[in-house]
């Protein structure tokens, strides 16, 4: 054996072990590429499996009915289900208007120097953790909400047609309009996060030949920005739903966890997951337990679907922008 | 020239709508100082030197946090010690080796939902899967849940910033015959190593608030315990736990550690703003 060929082995046995390396550290990547893959179905059926007994007891029943009872063992989502949706709707009624205000003031109004400072409060408040939205929600806006906000709605609302029940009640300060407002502070730096990053995708030329023919600012947004951006504001508006149908801790502290139905926003509810944040240490009984794991297979499902929904959207955005 | 009959109109529409968007924005500001404001008046006054020294007390005597803090921090370090090395390589394995592949588009779309997942229910998976079978609540289920609740927000960061990465650097690493393992370890990573620290504190202050999924995992222990296999107290379930009772000194160290976990968040929020504009701006 030469020397040559001596360098010649020594050299393939490096590629070697290299070319070892390589598929070894892709593998470890990999493996941690599925595991998030694997985590998403791993809940899915262990919500699954855990809701079968309350499915085998109560049926489809479970969806459709307000009892709640856990000594009768009879246990039926629709209180859940309805606080749950109003709070969302509320939210989204209030919040939305809000971020595209925020959004609009940021991309189109606000001198160079205030957007940084002001898009980085807005987002703080997005890493504000929801057990503080909760107490600041129960101590500081409750009580406000209760003297100030809630007679002045029961004034001036309270007497309208059909809307008009939803304002009538005791000013407790917690309930679902509460809920719905906290919900909405919560999901605005969300909304409005993305919908200012839409509205800078919209093009230059786009924007300044609407104004060259003489558009208002307003109308620039209304006609041209807005129906550019379609897409992707509906799916920012999705992510703000998706975010507030499973927000949890703030909505337990001021929603008064009460399973009825009540007509008045004022009085006190409970959403799926505060129902389930609430009981759960406590439920005895297999088919209690199972009804609130039932619950969270049902919310699960329905936030994945509106965030698919929404992340679809927006996935034509960032196509659009590459 | 002729007046336009409806100049006032739309000046007022525009007059208006801005003004709105201008009060809304104002608004918006003066909740984030508003929620501040009372964090850190409640809480201030209630900060004292027990507060880290003590345990947490029975309703009507004295005491401190000691415990809920310190429990707190080894379940956020662990929950981070096994998410952010998943979350990195996962990223890794979507910016470097395969972009652009359906397995790649798939993961990133199931991590970003999972990003955005109502965490209690993966406290409830977690307790399908880790509490039920050994029978009792512990510090590694809560742990185990804060890891799955991190990972999507570090594979997040750290594909963004992978991404980052021009690929002419790939390229010269290549050329110099460097196997791939190399390149990524070396230089990639290298490049966007404070962007990879950003994810990761972006997941420690993500997870550091997180209440509802430690609430049937961790649980919670009104006394000192280190024992990883039982239930052990921390800063978030202590606070609720403590806001929602009806007496007063336990609802002044609820604010006492409010005040800690938000200081302690917004703190790490603007350390990974500023780490990341400067990655951003080198790479550039």
């Amino acid at each position: 054996m030469t020397a040559a060929d001596a360098t010649e082995a020594a050299l393939a046995r490096g590629f070697r072990t290299q070319q070892l390396a390589d598929h070894a550290f892709r593998g470890v990547t990999l493996t941690c590429a599925l595991i998030v893959l694997l985590t998403l179905a791993a809940i899915l059926v262990s919500l699954f499996v855990g809701s079968l007994p309350a499915f085998r007891a109560l049926h489809l029943g479970f969806f459709t009915r307000e009892v709640w009872n856990p000594v009768t063992e009879q246990f039926g989502a629709l209180g859940p289900i309805y606080g749950t949706l109003v709070t969302s709707v509320i939210a989204l009624l209030l919040g939305v208007p809000v971020s595209f205000g925020i959004a609009l003031f940021l991309t189109q109004l606000a001198p160079e120097w205030m957007r940084r400072p002001i898009g980085i409060a807005i987002e703080l408040l997005a890493a504000i953790p929801s057990i503080i939205y909760g107490m600041w929600g129960l101590f500081v806006f409750a009580p406000y909400f209760a003297s100030h906000l809630q007679p002045w709605l029961t004034a001036h609302l309270g007497g309208l047609p059909l809307l008009g029940p939803l304002f009538q009640g005791p000013p407790l300060g917690i309930g679902m309009l509460t809920a719905g407002v906290i919900l909405a502070i919560m999901i605005v730096p969300f909304i409005s996060a993305i919908m200012r990053d839409v509205f800078e995708t919209v093009p230059a030329v786009m924007r300044e030949s609407a104004y060259s023919i003489g558009a208002t600012t307003w109308e620039v947004v209304w006609n041209v920005i807005l129906p550019y951006t379609r897409v992707s504001v509906t799916g920012a508006i999705m992510l703000g739903l998706g975010r507030a149908l499973g927000e949890t801790m703030a909505v337990t502290f001021v929603i008064g966890n009460a399973h009825d139905i009540h007509a008045s926003l004022f009085m006190p509810g409970a959403t799926i997951s505060s129902t389930i944040a609430n009981e759960f240490t406590e439920a005895v009984g297999d088919i209690y337990y199972s009804s609130l794991i039932a619950l969270g297979l049902a919310l699960f499902i329905v936030t994945i679907t509106v965030l698919a929904l929404a992340k679809w959207m927006l996935r034509r955005m960032a196509l659009r922008v590459q | 020239m002729t007046a336009d009959p409806m100049r006032f109109g739309r000046r007022f529409t525009n007059l208006v709508t801005m003004g709105a968007s201008a009060i809304v924005t104002v608004l918006g500001v003066a909740v984030l100082l508003a929620i501040l404001a009372a964090v850190v008046g409640y809480g201030f006054e209630a900060l004292s030197p027990r507060l880290l020294t003590d345990m947490t007390p029975p309703p009507g005597s004295n005491g401190g946090l000691l415990n809920a803090v310190v429990g707190s921090l080894i379940i956020t370090g662990l929950g981070i010690a096994v998410g952010a090395p998943i979350g990195i390589l996962a990223g890794t394995f979507l910016a470097e080796f395969s972009p652009g592949s359906w397995l790649t588009e798939t993961t990133r779309f199931i991590s970003d939902i999972l990003l955005s997942a109502p965490s209690i229910l993966i406290g409830l998976f977690v307790f399908e899967v880790a509490v039920v079978p050994v029978g009792h609540f512990s510090a590694w289920a809560g742990a185990l849940t804060l890891a799955i609740i991190a990972i999507p927000v570090v594979l997040r960061t750290t594909e963004d910033m992978l991404r980052l990465v021009p690929n002419d650097l790939r390229e010269a690493a290549a050329a110099l015959g460097a196997p791939q393992w190399k390149s990524v370890v070396h230089v990639s990573y290298r490049a966007v190593r404070a962007g990879l620290v950003t994810g990761v504190l972006l997941a420690f202050a993500r997870i550091s608030g997180e209440t509802a999924p430690l609430l049937f995992t961790a649980l919670n222990n009104q006394f000192w315990s280190s024992d990883l296999n039982g239930p052990m107290a921390n800063l978030p379930v202590v606070i609720f736990q403590f806001a929602m009772s009806p007496y007063d000194d336990w609802q002044r160290l609820a604010w006492a550690g409010a005040f800690l976990i938000t200081a302690a968040i917004l703190g790490l929020s603007i350390l990974a703003r500023v780490l990341f504009s400067t990655t951003k701006e080198k790479s550039r």
